[in-house]
């Protein structure tokens, strides 16, 4: 039966290595950088979320007591990563693309990176 | 007197998942970490009330779990997806795209909850928000077809959240 525990754990480990490898690997074939932001916010989900399976198994199999801070470490992930895509994407608009090379935004008429940038009445901090 | 208790109580939800988070966190479940869980499930909602002033209604509980699970389902055959497209796919053939989504949600939290599902699903990461907050600027790491991606995004995503929330 143990050999059964062993295999699971071993297999949820090796998928999450994989798909680590595979995100990390994306980062360098594809060329343009809004194309590599999708390389480490996905791969690495199913990387860190192997492991962490792995993890709950152990504790619950071979250890016998539960431990669910896992989860935990799921729901930060969740929470912090998309955060952290947006702000990578509003940089990579703000600095490289013109409001003409984006789809159009509707009613609104411009993106919320572009329609910053046209405002002229930033306060000067450099007085002080 | 309710009106009080919501004074008290700003977020009843963010209390009872503040709660949670410190009880798994402590990873022994004790009286002594629910106490104290509770209590800073107390505190920290009713400090930070000033930031937070709308109380988001969940309408739609059922919803709430058949949402999850759909996200979770997406996001395994996410990375299965774009493992593909990484190992397999010539770069030259690939069609990376930006697409406009038109929003009809209009919560705050529907729509940060409908950002962040489109970054954590299959290739596509959403990229920022229109001036009014109308429209969700989405980048596609692999779209032929811009418009079965926005109708998916539609159907799958927002119809829930829109039950969810409005």
């Amino acid at each position: 039966m143990a050999f059964i525990f062993e295999f699971l754990i071993a297999f949820f480990l090796v998928v999450s290595g994989i798909f680590g490898f595979v995100g990390s690997y994306g980062m360098i074939k594809l060329k343009d950088p809004m194309s590599r932001l999708h390389a480490p916010t996905k791969a690495t989900t199913l990387g860190v979320g192997g492991v962490l399976v792995a993890s709950i198994i152990h504790s619950v199999l071979i250890e016998n007591h539960l431990s669910l801070h896992e989860l935990l470490i799921t729901l930060f992930l969740f929470l912090t990563a998309p955060i952290t895509a947006l702000f990578i994407a509003k940089w990579h608009i703000h600095r490289h693309e013109k409001p003409e090379n984006l789809p159009d935004a509707g009613e609104d008429g411009l993106w919320a990176t572009h329609a910053v940038e046209q405002v002229e009445d930033v306060p000067d901090h450099t007085a002080n | 007197m309710i009106r009080l208790l919501h004074r008290i109580f700003p977020h009843p939800h963010l209390t009872f998942l503040l709660t949670v988070v410190w009880v798994l966190l402590a990873n022994e479940p004790s009286l002594n970490s629910l106490v104290f869980g509770l209590i800073l499930g107390i505190i920290i909602p009713f400090v930070t009330q000033p930031y937070w002033p709308d109380r988001p209604k969940l309408r739609n509980w059922p919803m709430v779990v058949e949402y999850i699970l759909v996200v979770l389902w997406d996001i395994v055959v996410a990375n299965v997806t774009v493992a593909r497209i990484i190992l397999f796919k010539r770069d030259a053939d690939r069609k990376p795209n930006w697409i406009s989504v038109p929003l009809e949600l209009r919560t705050p939290e529907a729509i940060t909850v409908l950002a962040g599902t489109i970054t954590m699903t299959p290739g596509t990461v959403s990229s920022d928000l229109s001036a009014q907050g109308h429209c969700l600027l989405v980048h596609c790491l692999d779209a032929p077809d811009p418009e079965a991606v926005r109708d998916q995004i539609k159907q799958r995503y927002e119809r829930r959240l829109k039950e969810i929330f409005e």
